[in-house]
């Protein structure tokens, strides 16, 4: 009897929790679909009456966001592929590869996590101005290239190859180079797969580096280019909902399908010491 | 090759680990731990718009602008915001997190997969849409959070307009994004902990509180210091809510550190005296990071 009170306590809990939790993402689903002017009543509706998809046509077709979502998916699939590779060639040396310094640097990035990334933005967005890549798409994607979260990530992951996996493959002649990429680099498949969806999210959903670094509308990506909409269109809520469903399908979509990987590298990087 | 000795192997390998390491550390060496270095110089600095055409244009100040920061009004205001986000914020995101990692973990949850999807979907989620939501959410009018309130009685209340619940909202706000990530690191925690401690414990007739009270939360204390200090670290970055919901509004009562920062450095071109703000807020993360180390080992 106490027992099947408290499952029925404990799943309650969790339905109310998830409900709430919910319920912003699916009422802008629905307000988006909603005519114009119909999300402004008294009480507010759940549903559309008659769905339609007049908004994210006007966004389309009138507004250009087709180009705001070009620009969101080149930055952050740039950003990821590239990271990947120099985080997974560094992260890889700290693991298993001799050299002098290699622990003390090591220590270093990692005590250097605490830095917030906000005090190197003025000067970042100087030296970016010397280099010309000030509005440009280069100054969102050459900071990004390289992570100290990356190389940990990987460092971590790394330490479990066997070293006689690798000597094995010394013995039979392979190069560094080539060991790195026919035996190592197929071994990290999987904190890959994690790292890629953390940059690319990461990558996706960063704002203030933007906004900071683009000045010119036909650059922005999606989140800028919703806060600037957002300026001038806040009396269109419908509108609004509509462009805020485009900003987040795209990561909520693939979340959904590699939530196993995300999680996984998200447990690794929160218990490992 | 087969017949080279361990030195030249050695050396050999050290050479090549180099070019391995050097994209990435040079990089990040480049385009963080420089402009890093740059920001403390920038602070002392009276680098401005005028600066900005023409580095020669800015003079060394000294401790100048740090004094300036400490006479503007607006400084402590942001400060305070920070502060108090920090301070209430981070710990009821840390209780939500809790709660909800020992639901989705508990013994008799079902579909475990499904809730704990659900409950993670807000963190991947981008936060500038999500602000826009939220701030139709809270209209005063036709907002939807008033609404339900209404249910219970409650007179609507001008979430985003009331200098007094701006923050409150903001918190809201970001609690409901943030819970999720921490709800699955101590997810991870607690699966950590070996389940015949509780079988032990249960033999000896312990109550479920008394085994949350003394071995689920005790095993717990590695897993919620690494939550508290990387909360800590993000909850001091308050930036986009405020940005926009409410530009800082209304009467500067959701102006964070960093938002200032925005401000003076951006806006305004002021940058040695934004640098100096954001040197403050690197103090200020390093201070309460050491003071959660420190009260732990105690």
């Amino acid at each position: 009897m106490w027992r099947w009170m408290q499952t029925l306590l404990v799943n309650g809990a969790l339905l109310l929790g998830a409900a709430l939790t919910l319920f912003p993402l699916l009422w802008m689903l629905s307000v988006s679909l909603m005519p114009a002017m119909d999300s402004t009543q008294i009480p507010p509706p759940l549903l559309p009456d008659s769905p339609t998809l007049e908004h994210y046509k006007v966004l389309f077709e009138r507004l250009k966001l087709g180009r705001y979502v070009l620009n969101s998916v080149g930055v952050a699939l740039a950003v990821t592929a590239l990271s990947l590779l120099l985080n997974s060639m560094a992260g890889y040396a700290f693991a298993k590869l001799r050299f002098p310094g290699r622990e003390w640097i090591f220590q270093a990035l990692v005590a250097s996590m605490v830095l917030p990334a906000q005090i190197a933005m003025l000067p970042l967005f100087l030296m970016l101005k010397q280099f010309g890549l000030v509005n440009s798409y280069g100054g969102l994607i050459v900071p990004g290239m390289a992570s100290i979260f990356g190389i940990f990530l990987i460092r971590q992951y790394a330490l479990s190859i066997p070293n006689s996996l690798l000597d094995a493959a010394r013995v039979d002649g392979a190069g560094e180079f080539r060991i790195y990429w026919s035996v190592v680099l197929p071994l990290l498949k999987p904190i890959l797969v994690t790292l890629a969806i953390f940059t690319f999210l990461g990558c996706w959903n960063d704002f203030m580096w933007p906004l900071i670094l683009l000045a010119d509308q036909d650059l922005y990506t999606l989140p800028v280019a919703l806060a600037n909409l957002m300026g001038e269109h806040a009396q269109d809520t419908e509108m609004m909902m509509a462009g805020s469903v485009l900003t987040i399908a795209p990561v909520l979509l693939m979340f959904l399908l590699l939530q196993k990987y995300y999680i996984d590298g998200l447990m690794l990087g929160g218990v490992k010491e | 090759m087969p017949y080279s000795s361990p030195q030249q192997d050695n050396l050999a390998q050290r050479r090549v680990a180099f070019w391995f390491v050097a994209p990435a550390l040079a990089l990040i060496v480049l385009f963080f731990f420089l402009p890093v270095l740059v920001g403390l110089l920038l602070s002392v600095t009276d680098f401005d718009i005028y600066a900005l055409a023409d580095a020669q244009q800015s003079r060394y100040v000294g401790l100048e602008n740090y004094r300036r920061l400490l006479e503007a009004p607006l400084f402590w205001t942001a400060l305070k915001n920070t502060l108090y986000f920090v301070a209430v914020g981070g710990p009821l995101s840390l209780a939500v997190s809790l709660i909800a990692a020992l639901l989705v973990n508990h013994p008799l949850a079902c579909c475990k997969p499904l809730f704990r999807s659900a409950l993670f979907l807000p963190v991947v989620t981008t936060l500038v849409a999500m602000a826009v939501v939220w701030r139709y959410l809270y209209h005063p009018r036709y907002g939807f959070l008033n609404y339900a309130l209404s249910w219970f009685g409650v007179s609507p209340i001008d979430w985003l307009g009331d200098p007094d619940w701006a923050m409150p909202a903001i918190m809201l706000l970001a609690i409901w994004k943030n819970f999720g990530f921490n709800m699955i690191i101590f997810v991870a925690g607690l699966q950590n902990i070996p389940s015949r401690l509780y079988e032990a414990a249960a033999l000896d007739g312990a109550g479920e509180w008394q085994q949350f009270r003394h071995i689920t939360l005790p095993l717990l204390a590695p897993t919620f210091l690494f939550v508290t200090v990387v909360t800590l670290i993000g909850y001091f970055q308050l930036f986009g809510e405020p940005y926009v919901m409410t530009q800082g509004g209304p009467s500067n009562a959701t102006l964070s550190v960093v938002l200032l920062m925005f401000q003076e450095g951006f806006k305004w071109w002021n940058m040695g005296f934004a640098a100096a703000v954001a040197v403050v807020l690197f103090v200020l993360i390093l201070a309460g990071t050491w003071l959660q180390l420190r009260l732990r080992r105690t």
